[in-house]
Order: C-alpha cells, then structure tokens, then sequence
C-alpha cells in the first residue's frame, strides 16, 4: 500500500505547522520522518492517520493525500484503516495484555467481526511476534515500557493495517532498550512488510532503521533519501547539521574546474572528515593546539583550538590513535580530506 | 523496613507530645461530632421505637420523604449526564472562554443558598421573568414541587464536574484516539474506554451529589414556602416538626437523614481507598 502527499499545508491560527508538503512512500517501505521539534513531522503523521485535517485546497490538485493512489483526505481515521502507535503507549490501562491487543478485533461490526477462536488465536500469533507469549494476563502497569510499546505495536497490527503510523514509538524510552527495540523494530518490518512511517527527532535511529528518510525543517522538507544519501550528499546546511557533529568553517571556496571563487563560503567538515598531523600537509592545513582528548569510544576525540580561533573536533579512529602519540597542548596540523561547501550561489 | 525520613521524625517527638496532639484531636471529634450525632439517634429513641414509628407514619413525613427522593433522584441523573459533559467538552476541546467556564461551574459553591433561592424566584415567580409566562401555560415554579427541584439542581451543579475535570485533564484523549483507529465507534470508545477510565471518580462525585441533595435546606426553604406535606423537603420537615415543640418525631426524621448521610460517608471513605489503591498502583510501576 503506497501512500502519497500532495502539497498539503497545514495551520493552527498564524502558525504554519506543514507548508506545501509533498512526499510519496512506497508499498512495503519503513520511511522515517526525521527533525527537531517543531519542525512539523508530527503533524504530517497525524494528517496522514486523520487525526488532524489538512488546510483546504487552493485547487483541485492541491491537498490530496492518497493512499494506494485513492484520495482519502475526506475520509476518518476508522475509515483508513492505520496503525497507529503513540509516544506514550495509549494503551487501555483497565484491559489485559491480551484484551489490548484483541480491542481491534472485538470492536468490529457483528458482521465483520471474526469468531472468537480466530480472534484468541491471531492474538496469541502476535504475542508471540512481540516476544511476550505468557504476557497476555497481565495489565499494562505491570509491564516495561519497552513491553508496553511492543504491546501497542500489536495492538495496532491486529487490524492488519494498511498502513502503519508510529510517532516517536521510543522516545519515552532509555537508551539501551531504544538500542535494542529499534533493531527489533527492523526485523519485524522484514517479516510483516506493512508500509511503515516513523516519526523521530534522534537523527541515529532514522539512519539505522529506515530505507529513507526525509527531514524535515519548519514546517518543509529539506531533503529525501536513503540514510547513505542524506548523510554523506546533504542537500542543506540544515540536513549536515542535524545529522551528526561537524565543524563550520567560513572562508573562500576556489570552485576546481573553473577557478571560480566564492567569498565567505560556509565549509562544513564532520569531525571524522579531518586528518590530524604533526606536520603541514599543504595549503589546505590549519595550525592548531590540542585542548583534550576524548579516548572513550571506537574513535578518539581530539578537540582542538586553531591559530584562527576556532575550536574544532577531529574523530580519529582509536587504532590509528594509538600509534600517534599526541598529548595536550602539542602544535598539530588539521586538514580536510573532504567537505561540503553551502554558500547562496553554491551547493554540493 | 526502612523508616520513612517523615515518619521517623514524628516518632521522634516527646511522648507527652504526641498524647496531646492525639487527645486534642480524639476530644474535639468526640465532643463536636460524634456525641451530637449521637444525640439524634438516642432522642429518637428514647422514648422507644413507638415514637419513631409514629413519626414516620405520619403523611407530612412520608411526604417530605418522597419530595426529597425524587428532587435528588431528578437532580443526580441530570448531574451527572451534565458533569460528563462539561467534563468532556473542558479537556478534550479548546475554544475560548474554556478556563473561564470551568471557574463559573464552581459559582454554586461560592453563592450562599439562600442567594441561590432569591434568584429562583426572580426568575420564576409570578412577577419573574419567565413566571408569568408558564404560569399561563398552568406552570407554577416557585412555592411548588418543581422550584424544589430546581433549587437542588442549582446548588449540586459542580460535584460531578469538579470530580471528572482533573482526572480527564490528566488522562488526555490519546487512549480514545487509538480506540477509534482501531476502528471502535463513538458509542464503543465512551463505554468501553472513557468510561472505565472514569468509574470511580465519576461514583464518588455522584455520592457527594446524593449527599448534598437530600440535606440541601437554604436554597430549597426560600422556593418552597414550606407548605406541609407538599413542598417540605426532609430538612424542612424537621425544621418545621421542631418549631412545633414535636421534638421526638424532628429527631425520628433527623436520624433517618443522618443514617443517610453516614452510608454516603461509608461509601465515600471505601471509594478513596480504592482511588488511592489504584493510583498507587500506577505509581509503583511507573
């Protein structure tokens, strides 16, 4: 099941929350919705669930969402048949386990409503797709947040969804069971194959769990892509930003081809995109004074303070670092080996 | 057992302290509340059951009994479809003037009833506003059982509301939207979510209501006029039996009223350790 935005926009009062967003995610696809607070990921998700309804249209083309190429603008959250999986679990505190995740089923018209057997028995399938077989008595407040959350994902598959619509389903989790669910999450979408969207404002669990990714800022889209694209060919200063650590260096950027040149260019260079010297390496090189050394990690963060008063981080891999003998205070030479340049009159 | 950090200093203090501040309280309760109360049964009882059952049989009494059952089993239903309502609409929409309803649900608590029962009566009396006009459709409001009702209604307006607002406030509508795309229907997500989510704290603003209701006197004895064995309430009722120097039945009445008001509290009391229990509950495995 395929699901396409076209130019829909979205305001509360002067607040322009989605403005003329389009996006398309393919049947089958796990695509994350990637950005900071704000930035109006959130509200796309509700607007494609039916939980919020887009501005209308200007025109006839315009506000559409579809869903397998049906516009379904009009249409109510029932009708749409989602998946939805909230932060905070939402699950139903007064029912078991087991009656969560049947609600779905029970819920249905008498007519379309399966016998109880095949409902106790797909809810048992998805106990134990959720790792939780023997879980089905007990009530939520007895569980992990971790067990909740894989709870409401059940509960949300049960109706076997077209779609299915998670809204930072980690965020109200620490770290190591975050770690853990969203490798989980992973190898539950290769087995079901149900048409994913994830919202998420941790730019780590994006690249590792979907096949693309779109990031969004106030209330647009910067860039879509496969988490390979949008972190090694960021379309924006605002994509290199928010994916990761990197330093910003202002300068002149000579154009290799044409010898053009660009004044006041900003440079972008992620830490681990910095060679570190104990001698100039050319042109390129910047004089610098090491400030501290972090050893902790598969690399060492050297943070250093070049001749132009700027404070730089260099990630150097901890095996290389071993054999480099650098110390605090030393004079060293950084070089980048590679950049992204964002000045008004050019981009990468 | 570990002390509780609290605990531990209370325990700490003097011996004769703490014999003080327990014989203080025990003396105050005893002197103030529970010997008048007991008062009302032993007068009732004191000249035998003959008295009481006297006093009940009389019509006047059974009257004002009926008149208060059916102003509080007209006014509890009406709340509490009410406070469900202003309830729903205060926390689960936003529109302006939200905040600004909410505090004039509590005016009936901040009015004197007596206020309450002049307003009435400005309103629907013969020379009120609306009064002349449902007077001539045979409508007669204030000095009749309907003015009764309405007082009643005016002065228990906010129990259940006040009970459900803050309990729906912090519970948000999320369970209710994850039940509709589930596929549930309005009807399905109120009784099956909303509902039980707000059992008892919904219960425990309908037995306050109960309470209130049966021993409402201020608002009532200015609308009813107290005409006997007509608009006399249970309150009333024994107002009116003491001004005749007919003690013992007042006290018969009183005691049944009071037994009333001692269930409620009975059942109040069993509510709040469920709440507690419950929200203990949820707490530990937060």
């Amino acid at each position: 099941m395929s699901v396409e935005v076209q130019h829909v926009s979205k305001t509360f009062g002067s607040y322009k929350a989605i403005e003329d967003v389009s996006l398309k995610v393919h049947s089958g696809e796990l695509v994350a919705l990637l950005g900071p607070s704000g930035s109006g990921k959130t509200t796309l998700l509700r607007m494609i669930a039916g939980l919020e309804v887009p501005d209308p249209p200007a025109n006839q083309d315009e506000g559409k969402i579809l869903f397998f190429d049906q516009d379904v603008a009009t249409r109510s959250v029932s009708e749409r048949q989602v998946g939805f999986v909230f932060q905070h679990y939402a699950l139903f505190k007064h029912m078991s386990v087991f009656e969560n995740i049947a609600f779905g089923l029970r819920v249905r018209p008498r007519s379309q409503r399966l016998p109880k057997a095949q409902i106790d028995q797909r809810v048992k399938e998805l106990l134990q797709l959720i790792q939780l077989e023997g879980f089905g008595n007990r009530f939520p407040l007895q569980l992990s947040g971790g067990q909740r959350q894989r709870v409401a994902l059940a509960r949300a598959l049960a109706i076997e969804p077209k779609v299915l619509l998670l809204d930072e389903p980690f965020g109200a989790l620490d770290a190591k069971v975050r770690q853990k669910l969203r490798e989980w999450l992973r190898r539950l979408h290769e087995q079901v194959h149900t048409t994913t969207i994830l919202v998420t404002h941790d730019q780590e669990e994006a690249l590792e769990v979907a096949d693309r990714v779109v990031v969004m800022n106030h209330a647009k889209i910067e860039q879509i892509g496969t988490p390979e694209e949008v972190f090694h060919n960021p379309a924006s200063e605002f994509v290199i930003d928010f994916l990761g650590s990197v330093n910003v260096f202002s300068g002149r950027h000579v154009e290799p081809s044409s010898e053009a040149k660009t004044d006041g260019a900003k440079i972008y260079v992620r830490p681990h995109e910095l060679q570190i010297s104990k001698e100039s390496l050319g042109s390129a090189s910047i004089s610098a004074q090491i400030q501290r050394i972090q050893r902790a990690g598969t690399s060492a963060k050297v943070f250093v303070h070049t001749n132009k008063e700027q404070n730089v981080r260099v990630d150097v891999p901890i095996h290389e670092f071993q054999f480099m003998d650098l110390e605090i205070h030393q004079q060293v030479f950084i070089t980048p080996l590679q950049s992204h340049v964002f000045s008004p009159d050019y981009t990468i | 057992m570990s002390r509780v950090s609290g605990l531990s200093d209370a325990s700490r203090d003097p011996k004769w302290v703490q014999w003080i501040l327990i014989g203080t309280t025990v003396g105050f309760v005893t002197l103030l509340l529970i010997l008048p109360l007991g008062v009302i049964f032993w007068e009732a009882f004191r000249k035998g059951l003959k008295t009481f059952t006297i006093a009940l049989s009389d019509r006047n009494a059974r009257s004002a009994i009926g008149l208060t059952l059916l102003a509080t089993a007209i006014c509890v239903p009406l709340n509490m479809v009410f406070g469900l309502a202003a309830a729903w609409a205060t926390t689960k929409y936003s529109f302006p003037g939200k905040s600004l309803l909410i505090s004039i649900i509590d005016l009936p608590f901040a009015i004197s009833p007596v206020i309450a029962g002049l307003m009435l009566i400005l309103l629907y009396g013969i020379h009120g506003w609306f009064g002349g006009v449902l007077q001539s459709f045979g409508l007669q409001v204030i000095f009749a059982v309907p003015g009764v009702v309405l007082a009643t209604i005016f002065v228990t307006v906010p129990f259940v509301a006040r009970e459900l607002i803050p309990v729906m406030q912090e519970q948000g509508s999320e369970q209710e939207w994850a039940a509709i795309s589930l596929g549930a229907s309005a009807w399905q997500t109120f009784t099956k979510v909303t509902l039980p989510n707000i059992f008892f704290p919904l219960l425990y603003g309908v037995l306050l209501c109960t309470a209130r209701a049966m021993g409402e006197f201020g608002a009532v004895s200015v609308v009813s006029s107290n005409i006997r064995g007509l608009t006399n309430t249970v309150p009333l009722q024994i107002d009116a039996l003491y001004n005749d120097y007919n003690a013992p039945a007042a006290f018969a009445l009183a005691s049944i009223l009071a037994s009333l008001s001692i269930l409620t509290l009975l059942a109040k009391s069993w509510l709040e350790s469920r709440i507690e229990h419950r929200s203990k509950e949820s707490e530990e495995n937060q």
